[in-house]
């Protein structure tokens, strides 16, 4: 089964790029990227820009209406993703239980729809 | 070999009572698709509502309606055009015995026939796995472990909780789902994980009985049974099953001795319409025969030299139950054990437990040393009955009236029970 681990935080829990543990971060990061890919269960990930950069669009009565964020500023913003292949739920749980910001953030997990 | 149909209704009731478990855990294996097993066993108990008057009851119904329901499964995958996809997939996961899928007019004969009792396989601990899964939230997973393994109906789950019939539905069919789309599976874990998993099962099963502790506290002391369903009898039920399907594992034999040692003295917890306290009460009314299971079991579980938290609370249980008067109690052996039961567990709750104990085994010393631990936990616990019960119960021991008159006023304010609040109100008034 396919499952995306969809990454959350609250921009001010993040640790602060340049510090130690920024880069602690970034390197744990990469080591479970590594293993993932190596395992083969990992289909895709990417890291977004910060949710200042969105853009809203929704499209009502044919009309493309675009809206600058979104913006909440205590509330935790999708940061980035991975897509997994695993057997269970129970793999996918932990392959997301290793992602650093599930530490101060929220990683929420779902399967993916197959229409097979 | 016609049947009255009030006979049938009943033979199909009991057998679903009975049996629910074992036959969804059977289909579930098979199909790895909680939804179309309930559906489909939905299915089976309605045929036999049918067939049972005229052919009579089968020697093995719950092989028929395993049967029948099987055979359902596989018309509906069928109708839903997704049967060729999953085909392969069923004949891998079935394994020996997958004929028994394409169901022939004979088998349904030989199912009629008899056969022995050992005819299903016994997949339900794969299933209590699932409906206990940390995944699921709390409340579903205790709602959805009664309905799969404990034989209560959807409306008996929603008297549990005092929910709606239909919100309790609603909840155990989202629960269902999550089951069977978010490839939670059916596997038992392995290593580490199994540890955890039995663990949040036990739990479940702990949290049940707990929950019918409270409710016989609130309506149904007296002897009276109640307008909810029997939750402590359903948790022992569920105990017992953990315990026959994880032979070896000796905090599911602790559980169940727990759990047994608690219940023999529910007897005596009301008497004369009047809440007893553990001191006072008649242990001639005790129940011996679950008194003597829940020690042998206890007794062999500790000596598998792997103690966890629920051996060791079976065995403070166990020395209330082996005290023939209160005063016989042994108090410090009790202590001792909460102090272990601390270090495994460092909650709150246990340790007020543990300085309850500790406040029992000897004169003022222990009984201001217990305080002052008591009093460390006003913080954690300033909601909690228990916590101003028990201090209530101290002051008043210590002679430290004004103070003790005001913990038992916090206590009352906090209990819902009648009986106990009639209980808290004397012990209070006598101050």
């Amino acid at each position: 089964m396919k499952y995306i681990a969809l990454i959350y935080s609250a921009p001010q829990s993040r640790p602060a790029p340049g510090s130690a543990a920024f880069e602690d971060q970034i390197a744990r990061y990469r080591e479970i990227a590594a293993a993932w890919q190596e395992a083969g269960v990992l289909l895709a990930g990417e890291a977004l820009q910060p949710v200042e950069t969105a853009t809203s669009i929704r499209v009502r009565n044919g009309k493309v209406e675009l809206t600058d964020g979104p913006f909440a500023e205590t509330r935790e913003t999708l940061g980035g993703f991975y897509l997994f292949e695993c057997e269970s739920l129970d793999e996918a749980i932990r392959h997301a239980s290793m992602i650093p910001t599930a530490e101060h953030g929220t990683v929420e997990l779902r399967p993916v729809l197959s229409f097979g | 070999m016609q049947s009255a149909p009030r006979a049938v209704e009943m033979a199909i009731s009991h057998t679903l009572r009975e049996d629910r478990g074992r036959i969804l855990a059977a289909l579930v294996a098979q199909f790895r698709d909680f939804e179309l097993a309930e559906d489909c066993l939905q299915d089976a108990a309605e045929a036999a509502l049918k067939a049972w008057p005229r052919a009579g009851v089968p020697a093995s119904r719950r092989g028929w309606l395993l049967q029948v329901a099987r055979r359902r499964a596989i018309d509906r995958l069928r109708r839903a055009r997704i049967f060729a996809a999953k085909a392969g997939e069923i004949a891998l996961l079935t394994g020996p015995g997958a004929e028994m899928a394409a169901g022939t007019g004979a088998e349904m004969a030989a199912w009629a026939g008899g056969g022995g009792p050992h005819e299903i396989p016994d997949h339900r601990l794969r299933l209590i796995f699932a409906c206990c899964h940390p995944a699921i939230g709390r409340k579903s997973r205790i709602a959805l472990t009664l309905r799969t393994l404990g034989g209560l109906s959807t409306e008996e789950v929603a008297r549990a909780f005092l929910d709606k019939p239909a919100t309790m539905a609603q909840r155990l069919s989202r629960a269902r789902a999550k089951i069977s789309k978010a490839g939670l599976g059916f596997a038992i874990p392995e290593g580490a994980e199994l540890v955890a998993r039995r663990d949040a099962v036990l739990k479940v099963i702990y949290l049940i009985y707990n929950e019918g502790h409270a409710q016989g506290g609130r309506d149904a002391q007296g002897g009276g049974s109640g307008p909810g369903p029997d939750l402590c009898r359903e948790a022992i039920h569920l105990a017992r099953l953990m315990h026959d399907l994880s032979p070896g594992e000796p905090e599911a034999a602790g559980l169940l001795a727990l759990l047994l040692l608690t219940q023999a003295r529910a007897p005596a917890l009301y008497a004369g319409g009047r809440y007893v306290p553990l001191e006072e009460q008649d242990r001639g009314r005790w129940n011996g025969a679950m008194i003597r299971e829940g020690l042998a079991l206890i007794a062999a579980a500790l000596g598998a030299g792997r103690a966890g938290p629920f051996q060791i609370e079976a065995a403070i249980a166990a020395l209330h139950c082996e005290a023939r008067t209160a005063a016989a109690t042994d108090w410090p052996q009790i202590a001792a054990l909460y102090r272990i039961l601390e270090a495994m567990l460092p909650s709150a709750t246990v340790r007020l437990n543990s300085a309850v104990a500790l406040a029992r085994t000897g004169g003022r010393r222990a009984r201001e040393a217990a305080l002052a631990r008591i009093d460390a936990l006003e913080g954690a616990l300033a909601a909690y009955q228990p916590f101003h019960a028990a201090r209530a119960d101290l002051l008043r021991r210590l002679g430290r009236r004004e103070e003790g008159r005001t913990a038992y006023a916090r206590a009352l304010a906090l209990t819902r029970g009648e009986k106990e609040r009639a209980f808290l109100r004397r012990r209070m008034d006598s101050l």
